[in-house]
């Protein structure tokens, strides 16, 4: 384990920053915090988590595929993949680090999505313990600690120091780099941290809250539960749980026209929208609690079902604190798990 | 702190159930903490006993709901309204989205409603619970050794803060006393924008508007915003995008939207209210109210059932287009 000591924090950051292009939170004009490149003077955010989540590094909302130039009768096909240089991102909770393993399952398995997969290949996560959990996070209920984040490199700061510990390859040759301004040093601190983060995880609202009433094979069970009706009444149909979501991984493939040549490019979609998987014969799911019930059917059932158990949520809680109506996977969850759910 | 509690809410609505005046209730039903209420549909006494809540963070608008409820229910609905709900509530009507007769209105007072966000910036986050007495609110949380003790106005939402009136342009019965519409001062900002110079005012919307995430929550919730299909849903119309990929549709989004609610938005709040992205959406609709003001005389939509609005009618005082532009290049 190594330390740093938080007066140095930013001569850490421009360390960084030589080698590979630094992302990090930073609190924006509106109070909330997001994602910014590292530039001298830029600030670290003491905010828990950030509103749009870190997918946005690997599954970007908007992406271009590939292009085509017409001239005439001739139609030219443009490769837009571009170059990637190496990038870190910082200051990762361990509940979008898991969001990662999820999102790989779909884009990495076979056919896998180069562009996802290039990206991927690219980034290095030093992930951060979490000493002051929201009363809307969850992410127990999935199995994971938020006082054992993975990723490259694991961090946990307390008032004083940062402290790093390896996990990877990747991470152990970046840390190494870093050797100048950090020192070995033993884990009293971290290990302290531990148990405070763990005492502070028994005291969590959302902390007796079950999966038992979910998981692959259900479909048949909850599909047609009764309590769909309600849960959905009052959903307006937006995309805000869904965007905000580090586990969302639905895209839509769209075309634009340039005048003379087209983009194709994806862009994320939404099972709220009315438009969401439209085919030639129509929509299939034509009501908002149609589509309201996929969202927390794919989290809740039909993924795991398809990766070994695996739920597709990590209980960040942002769908709890941005919805619109105060609508989330936590309510549903009680509601359908019934006593199962709590 | 609201001077109408639950209780007297409920008993009302229970009355009016069960003697049949309504079969249903629209209202706020409980949540996980004690801020996050989510509008809901009571059909019996008992749900409205065991779910119903009222307290500082019953924000939700539920005019626009009717659209789709009075369709869906036998009899009546009943729904209450705070003021600024009831200028929504007659906009509707105005634009006979709803059913009148579906519809039994239960005029309620409102203190103000609180901003979940401001409350967290004060107490810090883990939020235990939220009590409330008097014009102070009591935060428990996760982290403090005592409560923290926040006086209510601290906390106001933006829209609660610039309140335009207490009074109901709209209601079937009124609970509580009437109030009077105020004088807010819900332009200055637009004022403070409006003195910039065009560089400035574009980078400061150039800002607010590159955190959109094109979630669509402000355009979903707006009462004005009631389109079987909207533009940007319809493959067909040419514009249809369902992110924003360059700085050009972030904006196309937002300037749209604004002028297709100008004359019809109420500037009842919800907008900025649901972003999730704090992007402070009521002031471009209130550029627009306050041009209109300026250029057509006084104007509040939803203040009556059935007016004219500026950009919908005509008058022989109307001022040229020309003029318009004259003024814009005098202030410029
Ligand atoms: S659950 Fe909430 S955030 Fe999601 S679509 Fe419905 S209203 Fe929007
Ligand atoms: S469903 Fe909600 S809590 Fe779960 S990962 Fe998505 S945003 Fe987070
Ligand atoms: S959900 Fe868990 S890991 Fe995520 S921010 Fe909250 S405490 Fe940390
Ligand atoms: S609610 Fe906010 S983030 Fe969502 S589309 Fe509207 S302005 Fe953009
Ligand atoms: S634009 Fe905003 S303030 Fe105006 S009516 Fe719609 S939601 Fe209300």
């Amino acid at each position: 384990m190594r330390k740093c000591s938080l007066e140095k924090i930013n001569l850490l950051f421009k360390e960084i920053a030589k080698n590979a292009e630094l992302y990090l939170p930073q609190d924006q004009t509106d109070g909330s915090a997001a994602y910014k490149k590292w530039e001298e003077g830029s600030v670290w955010s003491n905010a828990l988590n950030t509103v749009r989540s870190p997918k946005d590094f690997f599954f970007p909302q908007t992406e271009d595929l590939m292009a085509f130039k017409t001239e005439g009768k001739n139609i030219e096909v443009i490769d837009t993949r571009k170059a990637l240089d190496d990038f870190v991102i910082f200051g990762v909770r361990a509940c979008d680090v898991k969001s990662f393993d999820i999102l790989d399952r779909v884009f990495l398995s076979e056919p896998v999505d180069s562009f996802y997969a290039l990206r991927r290949s690219h980034g290095v996560i030093i992930s951060l313990a979490c000493s002051k959990p929201s009363e809307t996070c969850f992410c127990k209920t999935f199995g994971i600690n938020p006082a054992e984040p993975t990723g490259d490199i694991s961090a946990w700061k307390t008032e004083t120091d940062i402290f790093f510990e390896s996990n990877t390859q990747k991470g152990k040759e970046l840390l190494e780099k870093l050797s100048a301004l950090t020192e070995e040093c033993d884990d009293t601190a971290v290990v302290d941290q531990k148990a405070k983060i763990d005492a502070i995880m028994q005291k969590l609202p959302l902390k007796d809250l079950k999966t038992d009433a979910f998981g692959g094979g259900k479909t048949g069970e909850l599909f047609n539960a009764p309590e769909w009706d309600e849960l959905s009444e009052a959903c307006l149909g937006c995309g805000t749980c869904t965007f905000v979501c580090p586990t969302c991984q639905c895209y839509d493939i769209k075309d634009f026209n340039t005048g003379n040549g087209v983009i194709r490019f994806r862009c994320w979609d939404s099972c709220m929208y009315s438009d969401f998987t439209k085919m030639a014969h129509g929509n299939n799911r034509l009501t908002q609690k149609e589509r309201f019930r996929q969202r927390f059917m794919h989290k809740l059932v039909y993924y795991p079902e398809n990766n070994d158990g695996l739920f597709s949520c990590v209980g960040c809680g942002r769908c709890l604190v941005k919805c619109p109506i105060s609508m989330n996977i936590v309510k549903v969850m009680k509601k359908i798990g019934g006593k199962k759910g709590e | 702190m609201q001077k109408i509690t639950r209780e007297q809410l409920i008993q009302k609505a229970s009355e009016l159930l069960e003697n049949g005046t309504v079969s249903a209730v629209l209202g706020w039903g409980i949540g996980e903490f004690d801020y996050d209420v989510t509008p809901t549909v009571f059909s019996t006494v008992e749900e409205l006993r065991n779910g119903f809540v009222f307290n500082d963070f019953c924000g939700a608008n539920f005019s626009k709901y009717l659209v789709k409820k009075t369709d869906k229910i036998e009899g009546k609905i009943l729904v209450f309204l705070k003021p600024c709900d009831t200028y929504s509530f007659n906009q509707l009507l105005t634009e006979h989205r709803f059913d009148r007769e579906k519809v039994y209105a239960v005029g309620i007072p409102c203190e103000g409603m609180a901003d979940i966000a401001k409350v967290k910036a004060i107490s810090g986050d883990g939020i235990a619970a939220i009590g409330s007495n008097g014009d102070k609110l009591t935060v428990t949380t996760l982290y403090a050794d005592e409560p923290v003790v926040i006086a209510a106005n601290d906390v106001l939402a933006e829209r609660c803060i610039n309140c335009k009136s207490k009074k109901h342009v709209a209601y079937d019965e009124l609970m509580g006393e009437e109030g009077e519409v105020i004088e807010s001062n819900r332009f200055d900002e637009v004022a403070r924008l409006e003195a910039m110079t065009a560089d400035e005012r574009f980078a400061f919307w150039q800002n607010e508007l590159s955190r959109c995430i094109r979630c669509n929550a402000c355009r979903d919730a707006c009462p004005a915003c009631t389109c079987e299909k909207c533009v940007f849903d319809n493959p067909n119309s040419g514009v249809e995008n369902k992110s924003p990929a360059n700085e050009f549709e972030e904006k196309l989004f937002h300037i749209i939207r604004a002028y297709h609610v100008a004359g019809r938005c109420t500037d009842c709040g919800e907008c900025s209210r649901v972003c999730p992205q704090n992007i402070p959406l009521h002031l471009l609709n209130r550029k627009f109210i306050k041009d209109m003001n300026d250029f057509y005389g006084e104007y509040q939509a939803g203040a009556e059932v059935g007016s004219r609005a500026p950009l919908v009618d005509y008058t022989t005082e109307d001022l040229e287009p020309g003029e318009v532009f004259d003024r814009r290049e005098n202030n410029a």
